[in-house]
């Protein structure tokens, strides 16, 4: 029963930005294994949330948060957790793809080498390993050693994924992670992220209804910071139980 | 009448603009004619490396001046350099922001301060403090020294690197560290790898301007070095850099045959050498905001 275990766990998760209450008491359970989209309105805290997901937030000036976030049952908000060990267990994809500033083969062992990894062996595997699952390989493998930045765009946000699976996660975070590529190279890491699911844990933001409905299996709606439905993506789409997400779906809202 | 005035207008503003611009020309030729006087009887590299320097003789060699001059500016550099960089990251990596906000403005009124008030700040406090640990390096030393003018001038130059690191540092974008960040790496992993890596020419240009006016830097050094128109052999010896030579003769014996035309040809070197380091310090920055991109 797959669908029951959830490693990703929220429970009454409150954040505020100074003054300002951007989620208020969100509880939820990310099924493990597939892949959960997150849909409102911008400004709702879709990116808040999934920023909390790997305490990124904590990089944010005058964040307060209170309440849980589980990961594997541990809660990664406690006072003895180690964040490099919680974010080790998340890839993250962002808005615009951000390639560090070396060579693609760099790009991909940094996060191995971070955690200790020295094999010059093990890590070529590594590279050629994930490339190939981002689906990259092939179009880099002749110059490994050139500066991430030559390569466009969409190619670019393949190599983040690549880079953020190398860390062997278990969960993939995508803060919509298509909004700067072209049609077809969203469709890329669209696909990507369906081939992953098997593997992973996939929690995307997106403010495309239409990718939502091409990719998710399950659906968390947020509105103002509010959780308004979450549930399995068909029932989501086909009977949205709160007129809130009817609206949104209709586009009455936006 | 009102397109006349247009007109007239428009080619005051132009020449006014024009003027300025030209200076640096002008002051090029100027020095450089000035000088030609002692250029036509001894050759620029002998001038430039020989380390005789007897005006009443005719000895005008200007080495001592360039050695004091390097060693300076390259004490206030090893000084300057490591922490000015160490506070722009702590700065813009670690600190809250209301510290940044509070820390930062001080830092850059420190630049505001009158270098004659640094030069007091240096004969009062940091010459008897050299003068005082130079034993404890087997060397005597009256404190008016090459260390004195590199640690005044380090803390007249840290702001220059710290304001320009802040700005590179602050153009690399967040969400690169973040990527650097969800990987697992600290915060000093991020900034190594990441924000310096990326940042690399911001951080060249912020030392080379801070280098550019560490050499030019005349009033504070002044005070302090001691002016003994010989080469330093240690740190703890005076020097006599190029800019304070000419401050303290010009004018005064220039009865002298050549003095002022060898003054003007100390001058002419160390406005090249000023500007050829603050072309470099622009092309660096240039180049750091392509990468910024």
């Amino acid at each position: 029963m797959n669908d029951v275990r959830s490693h990703l766990s929220i429970r009454n998760l409150n954040v505020f930005y100074g003054d300002l209450q951007v989620l208020k008491n969100i509880s939820l359970d990310i099924p493990d294994r597939k892949i959960s989209v997150i849909i409102g309105p911008s400004g709702c805290g879709k990116t808040t949330l999934l920023k909390s997901m790997n305490r990124l937030l904590d990089h944010v000036d005058e964040v307060r948060v209170d309440g849980e976030v589980l990961v594997d049952g541990e809660d990664i908000y406690g006072p003895n957790v180690e964040v490099t060990r919680i974010r080790k267990k998340m890839g993250l994809l962002s808005q615009k793809p951000q390639v560090l500033p070396m060579s693609i083969y760099d790009n991909i062992a940094y996060g191995p080498r971070i955690h200790g990894h020295r094999d010059r062996k093990r890590l070529d595997f590594i590279v050629r390993n994930y490339l190939s699952a981002a689906g990259l390989w092939e179009e880099v493998k002749d110059r490994l050693h050139h500066p991430a930045s030559r390569l466009s765009v969409g190619q670019q946000q393949r190599l983040c994924l690549a880079r953020g699976l190398a860390v062997e996660p278990e969960i993939i975070l995508g803060d919509e992670p298509t909004s700067a590529l072209d049609p077809q190279s969203s469709q890329r890491i669209e696909r990507r992220l369906v081939e992953l699911k098997k593997d992973y844990t996939v929690v995307v933001v997106t403010h495309i209804l239409r990718q939502a409905r091409r990719i998710a299996d399950y659906i968390v709606f947020l509105y103002l910071g509010e959780l308004v439905e979450h549930g399995p993506a068909q029932d989501v789409f086909a009977n949205p139980r709160d007129p809130r997400t009817r609206a949104y779906l209709t586009g009455e809202i936006s | 009448m009102r397109l006349l005035k247009e007109k007239a207008g428009r080619t005051v503003m132009f020449i006014l603009t024009v003027l300025p611009t030209l200076l640096l020309v002008l002051m090029f030729f100027g020095l450089f004619r000035k000088s030609r006087a002692i250029l036509a009887l001894k050759s620029f590299g002998g001038l430039l490396f020989s380390s005789g320097w007897h005006p009443l003789r005719g000895e005008f060699g200007l080495f001592p001046f360039l050695i004091g001059t390097l060693w300076v500016t390259a004490v206030a550099l090893v000084i300057a350099v490591p922490i000015s960089l160490l506070m722009a990251v702590y700065l813009s990596e670690y600190a809250p922001r209301g510290f940044r906000d509070f820390a930062k403005p001080l830092i850059d009124l420190l630049s505001g301060i009158p270098s004659v008030i640094f030069g007091v700040w240096g004969v009062l406090v940091i010459v008897p403090l050299v003068g005082r640990i130079a034993p404890l390096f087997g060397r005597y030393s009256s404190g008016y020294s090459v260390l004195a003018g590199g640690i005044v001038l380090a803390v007249m130059i840290f702001p220059t690197i710290i304001h320009v690191a802040l700005e590179v540092f602050s153009a690399i974008p967040f969400p690169l560290r973040e990527a650097s960040l969800s990987l697992g790496a600290t915060r000093w992993e991020t900034t190594r790898h990441v924000v310096l890596r990326k940042g690399s020419q911001g951080i060249i240009a912020a030392c080379v301007l801070g280098l550019s006016r560490a050499l030019g830097e005349t009033m504070a050094v002044l005070m302090v070095v001691g002016n003994v128109p010989a080469a330093p052999k240690s740190v703890f010896d005076a020097g006599y850099p190029l800019p304070a030579l000419i401050a303290n003769n010009y004018g005064e014996i220039l009865s002298v045959p050549l003095y002022d035309s060898a003054l003007m040809l100390a001058a002419l070197v160390l406005f090249i050498v000023v500007q050829t380091f603050n072309i470099l310090a622009r092309w660096f920055l240039v180049r750091a905001e392509r990468r910024a991109e």
